[in-house]
């Protein structure tokens, strides 16, 4: 290897670290006005939910076909899909401060912030999947 | 009382500790004399428990409790039993101590249970016939009762606990002749003022027995104190430094640093004060601090009620 591959070889992994070392881009303030507003927004969609669930006996409720019909409904959907939004966001973060409370290392620190932003996508994206299928999901 | 302080060198030589033994002859014989008599009615006799390390010679040394009889009076501290078992019993205990009046913070230690200060807490007021004295929780042992301050100071040094004004330096003094702060203004931060950084708060806290980077209670009530000052303009700076992953937002809100507080500085409301500055909920000192009133509290003086009770029978 001739010393400018390597030089470029030790930049590119100098510009990799300073990537992760700069995760996550909000202050600590915005982070938790984000879980406070999460936190009370999905507590008011949740009780929405419960009560749309109460209007039909419980056995019923649980029925496949109407289990659907519920997806099918565009408002419903986006009600369970921004309750989905809302506590992956708040849940994840609570889990983060939890974790980074217990031991202070920066690796470990780092690993809980990557992880915890990977697990709240995934858990949306996979969520909002289903959604988009039962929405798309069609009887006969 | 003159006995005691009479030199017998034989004795000396002869005995470990002869003005120990004096002293216990006395406070414990049934004599005749009516100054003795008096001298028994109002002193009793407390076991003193209280833990021994050497960390500093030994940093493997085991801690053990180790157990003194102190005699006791109606306004005996737990710092005088404390020098008196040093003084007439084992000259190595290791205590700190200065003031004597609450005023320095030096005295912290945490006393059956409970972190307190050991010259404002009268034996009388604990109502156990034995006292456990241990070393503040959440310092690292020094020896004895003696624990270090460092990295207490130094969290307190991260939030900049001075005035910040860039006027201040100007050449032209006729300009700014002194920093005039109105009443209301000062009432906004007095209270968090009259922090003597005991670290009583500090040892109460729960977050910082987990959460080593956290600044504690007091370091965050001085940011407000400092933030909440009329005179200071680097409001912005400071509160970079407690907005982070380990600052203000990692409190629990379990207010045992307010409840310890030997000044009545509420550290909780501090915090709870400069959050909602942060999340941009209170642009203004809405809310004017008043000294907790620990009039229900047997260990503090009830002179402020009295005071004000006074008043209004003036009035009327």
């Amino acid at each position: 290897m001739t010393s400018d591959s390597i030089k470029n070889n030790r930049n590119k992994n100098k510009n990799l670290t300073k990537w992760f070392s700069n995760i996550p881009f909000l202050r600590e303030s915005q982070i938790m006005k984000i879980h406070y507003i999460t936190g009370v927004g999905a507590l008011f969609v949740v009780a929405i939910h419960i009560m749309m669930r109460l209007i039909m006996p419980f056995n019923m409720s649980l029925e496949f076909e109407n289990v659907i019909l519920n997806y099918k409904n565009i408002f419903y959907a986006l009600l369970l899909e921004s309750i989905l939004i809302l506590i992956a966001i708040h849940g994840f973060n609570g889990l983060r401060v939890i974790l980074i409370e217990i031991r202070q290392t920066q690796i470990w620190e780092r690993a809980v912030n990557i992880l915890v932003i990977v697990a709240m996508i995934g858990i949306i994206a996979y969520g909002t999947r289903t959604i988009i299928i039962a929405n798309g999901f069609s009887l006969g | 009382m003159m006995k005691i302080f009479k030199k017998d060198k034989t004795k000396e030589i002869r005995n470990e500790r002869p003005l120990e033994r004096e002293r216990l002859n006395k406070s414990t014989s049934s004599s005749s004399s009516s100054h003795n008599n008096n001298n028994n009615n109002n002193q009793s006799l407390r076991t003193l428990r209280i833990f021994r390390i050497n960390a500093v010679k030994n940093p493997n040394d085991v801690p053990h409790f180790d157990e003194f009889q102190v005699p006791v009076k109606r306004w005996t501290t737990v710092l005088d039993a404390l020098l008196d078992a040093k003084s007439y019993q084992d000259s190595s205990l290791g205590i700190r101590y200065s003031c004597r009046m609450a005023s320095c913070g030096s005295c912290g230690m945490k006393i059956n249970g409970i972190p307190r200060l050991a010259c404002y807490t009268k034996i009388s007021d604990l109502d156990t016939n034995t006292i456990t004295c241990e070393p503040l929780p959440n310092f690292p042992y020094i020896r004895d009762l003696v624990t270090d301050f460092s990295k207490f100071f130094d969290h307190h040094r991260s939030v900049m606990p001075f005035i910040q004004n860039k006027k201040a330096d100007i050449p032209d003094v006729n300009e700014l002749s002194e920093y005039q702060q109105s009443p209301q203004d000062l009432d906004k931060f007095l209270q968090f003022s009259y922090c003597i950084k005991c670290g009583l708060c500090y040892s109460a806290c729960p977050t910082v027995a987990t959460d080593l980077k956290f600044p504690g209670p007091q370091a965050l009530s001085q940011a407000y104190r400092y933030f909440a000052d009329s005179r200071d303009s680097d409001k912005s700076n400071r509160l970079k430094v407690i907005d982070t992953s380990h600052g203000i937002w990692r409190c629990h809100f379990a207010g045992s640093c307010s409840n310890v507080c030997p000044k009545g500085v509420d550290p909780a409301l501090g915090i709870q004060l400069l959050r909602s500055h942060l999340l941009g909920i209170s642009n203004s000192e809405k809310k004017i601090a008043k000294l907790q009133d620990r009039s229900n509290n047997n260990n503090y003086n009830n002179f402020y009620s009295e005071e004000l009770e006074e008043e209004e029978e003036e009035e009327k």
